[in-house]
């Protein structure tokens, strides 16, 4: 069985919906989240605060994180194990962020530690 | 108290606190002689009491027999070894004193549990010793806990101390670096152990039960040492609590299984409540979340007597939790149900088709149960892939009134 990790890309909610709608969401998470560890396939995972988030540029430039602006930035992942990438794309399927329009999930098997990758 | 009445009440206490302090001093590998001059002292102590009458403190006095026969024991060997081995010194060790000093028993106890629930014996043989040694349950008791024969929990038994000869496990402390770790097996022999009574097959109430406090009082007692009072082991014995205060409703008097939904509320232990909500409410320092503290504060939910949305809520949301650090089928069968109340058993059934745990009687029975009402014909067929499924009498009980009762729904 492989590992792949579930990449959430979204506005910032803060910014988009009440805090009544983001408890939804959380829930929402949650209860996904639940679901796939449910079927032992969960491995770990976390949520990105956007506050503080900081970008370190070529030769060690700082800046604050454009996230206002940008629609597709990275809010967190989940590790999860599944028998195919395709079995990992239904996972991901279930993701509350994909009720956004122009959110992804983006799904990517990570390497094992076989000296090939 | 009768002879006949007091001396097995004072087995079930002191014997295992002699065992300890004689394996301490004399070392594990002495386990056997350890036992025997535990079991002697309890047969001198039948004897004598029974012609001479029952001593005024008689703790004192079997503890008195078994020092003087630890003594007895110590300055023979040291006899035979000096004179097989004439250059070594005179040992001073029969000199010494048995320690019986209530911080010894309490020390000796503490450590021997360390040494039982070492990683390396068996978590059957663990839970086998523990009973035997720590809680002073006999081996024909120890049998019917297991439903098993003597022969095998001895031969059991048996295997699980020469693992600790040959592992040369040592009655001590873990240090503090290692002690977290360790403690997680202790804790993990309680939990066995507990549920070993509250979920066993065996028919006999009194056992079971004993088994039950037998554990709490191992709980309490890593919580009264300093060294070992940490917040998973006070989510421990809060999980425990909370357990044990349904002990009276969950079974009728026929020893059958009473489902959670179906029971006397009245009959729930409001003290035993209480006594949970108060260590979970001592569980609550440091900064790691155990899986303890998750299992109790749903069984804390389960104390609510009222079924309201957000009792199931929280609920489910702690079981998402629970899952993430630690999955069991149970959990995972759990959490569907919880599912069901908290959002809607159409969503539930998605849910527990995903799991696939198709060996699982409980599995089919919660099917059966989310498709009550919504779906008869699926309802039905579920209970009865369960009914083949299951191995007691009891279970069978419960499952053909479900479909009786969906029968009648219809």
């Amino acid at each position: 069985m492989d590992e792949f990790v579930l990449i959430f890309r979204h506005e910032d909610g803060n910014k988009v919906a009440s805090p009544e709608q983001i408890q939804i969401w959380m829930k929402q998470t949650m209860d996904w989240i639940g679901g796939i560890a449910a079927q032992n396939k969960f491995v770990s995972g976390t949520g990105l605060p956007f506050a503080d988030a900081k970008i370190v540029g070529h030769g060690g430039v700082v800046t604050n994180g454009p996230f206002g602006e940008i629609k597709e930035t990275i809010g967190g992942f989940i590790t999860v194990k599944a028998d195919s990438v395709e079995e990992a794309v239904e996972f991901a399927k279930g993701c509350p962020v994909l009720q956004g329009p122009g959110n992804t999930v983006e799904v990517r098997k990570i390497a094992k530690n076989d000296g090939v990758h | 108290m009768q002879t006949q009445e007091l001396i097995p009440h004072l087995f079930r206490t002191e014997y295992s606190k002699i065992i300890s302090v004689l394996c301490r001093r004399f070392g594990f590998d002495q386990m056997e002689t350890a036992e025997d001059i535990a079991s002697d002292t309890f047969l001198t102590a039948a004897q004598a009491w029974s012609y001479k009458g029952i001593p005024s403190n008689p703790t004192a006095w079997l503890y008195n027999v078994a020092k003087n026969k630890a003594k007895n024991h110590l300055q023979r060997n040291t006899i035979f070894e000096s004179k097989v081995s004439p250059e070594i010194k005179t040992d001073d060790a029969y000199e010494q004193d048995i320690d019986l000093s209530p911080k010894n028993i309490t020390d000796s106890q503490l450590q021997m549990m360390f040494a039982i629930c070492h990683p390396a014996i068996q978590p059957e043989a663990q839970i086998g010793l523990s009973l035997r040694i720590l809680c002073g349950f006999g081996i024909d008791e120890v049998a019917e806990a297991f439903l098993a024969s003597k022969e095998t929990i001895n031969k059991r038994l048996f295997r699980a101390k020469e693992k600790i000869r040959n592992e040369n496990i040592k009655i001590e402390m873990p240090n503090l670096a290692e002690m977290d770790n360790r403690l997680e097996n202790v804790l993990t022999t309680i939990y066995l152990l507990f549920s070993e009574g509250y979920y066993s097959v065996s028919q006999n109430q009194v056992l079971r039960k004993d088994l039950c406090f037998e554990a709490m009082r191992l709980c309490h007692m890593l919580i009264e040492n300093e060294s070992t009072n940490k917040p998973p082991v006070n989510a421990l014995l809060s999980l425990m609590y909370f357990h044990a205060s349904r002990f009276e409703a969950r079974t009728d008097q026929n020893g059958g299984l009473i489902l959670y939904d179906d029971q006397d509320t009245n009959l729930w232990n409001q003290d035993l409540v209480a006594k949970g909500a108060w260590y979970l409410n001592q569980a609550t320092t440091g900064n790691r979340l155990s899986k303890y503290h998750l299992e109790a504060s749903i069984a804390y939910w389960h104390t609510q007597k009222t079924d309201t949305k957000e009792k199931w809520e929280n609920i489910l949301q702690l079981y998402n939790r629970l899952l993430q650090i630690a999955y069991s089928p149970v959990a995972a069968l759990n959490r569907t149900f919880a599912l069901a109340k908290a959002n809607s058993p159409e969503e539930a059934i998605i849910e527990a088709e995903k799991l696939q745990l198709t060996g699982n009687q409980f599995y089919y029975t919660l099917l059966g149960e989310l498709y009550t009402g919504i779906d008869y014909e699926q309802a039905k067929s579920n209970f009865e892939k369960a009914l083949t499924l299951i191995k007691t009498p009891a279970d069978t009980a419960i499952i053909q009134s479900k479909i009786d009762r969906l029968t009648q729904m219809r």
